[in-house]
């Protein structure tokens, strides 16, 4: 279902908007934690370029990223209200 | 606690051992991962670690299905710790009971193995003339992945 499609005008706007989380050193990086980016659906590889273009540095061919909290495929779609998050290479343990 | 954990105080083993053991139980294998001093001779002052705290849970979650699948029987819990962390401190904690020792090793090293691939924490490395964040990820961590 398109949740965009119930909202009147004046809100629909608010609804394009995609969240973005950073940690580790994409975080320091950044210096943010998170943020919100103003469009209405990309695909994780636009949104790897967006990223590598407004971050130079950000190293986006060895970054991964999960949306709504699993890893997605770099041709995936995010759509407008879902929580992203960019996971550079994971060193737990 | 929970069975598969991000927390920010020290690790409580015995907590977790409690909770894998059961009476159908006859081994229980724990691994603690912790802080260690010397790196390829680089002295560590001390680490810290960050998580995506809810991806994090649900991948260690994952773990132990994909654990539970492979050795039926066995019973999992996984809790990691983030934060600051100093030499010896337990940074990560499996246990796991199954009716025979085999599994219980089996399975434990898996966990870790996995641990290492999927699941979204970061070291930090600080020592006395710098700071690093440490990652060096094997593969793609892949969707749905067995």
């Amino acid at each position: 279902m398109d949740r965009r499609t119930e909202k009147v005008s004046g809100e629909r706007e608010e609804m394009n908007m995609i969240t973005v989380n950073y940690f580790a050193r994409l975080r320091e990086l950044t210096g943010k934690t998170k943020e919100t980016i103003e469009r209405g659906s990309m695909t994780v590889q636009e949104l790897l370029d967006w990223a590598e273009e407004t971050y130079p540095g950000f190293g986006k061919d060895t970054v991964h990223v999960a949306v709504n909290e699993e890893y997605a495929l770099k041709e995936d779609v995010i759509q407008s209200g879902d929580n992203c998050a960019f996971i550079p290479p994971v060193s737990g343990g | 606690m929970k069975p598969f954990e991000i927390v920010e105080e020290p690790i409580q083993s015995q907590r977790y051992v409690d909770y894998v053991l059961h009476a159908g139980a006859g081994a229980v294998t724990v691994f603690t991962g912790h802080v260690r001093e010397w790196t390829h001779g680089v002295r560590t002052l001390y680490l810290a670690y960050e998580a995506y705290i809810p991806m994090a849970e649900k991948t260690l979650a994952q773990i132990g299905a994909e654990m539970e699948e492979k050795w039926p029987g066995i019973k999992t819990a996984i809790v990691h710790r983030i934060g600051e962390l100093h030499i010896s401190d337990i940074a990560v904690l499996i246990a796991v009971s199954s009716p025979h020792r085999k599994a219980a090793y089996e399975a434990n090293e898996y966990a870790i193995e996995r641990i290492k691939e999927i699941v979204p924490i970061w070291k930090k490395e600080i020592w006395e003339d710098g700071e690093e964040w440490i990652g060096a990820q094997k593969k793609y961590p892949g969707k749905g992945k067995k």
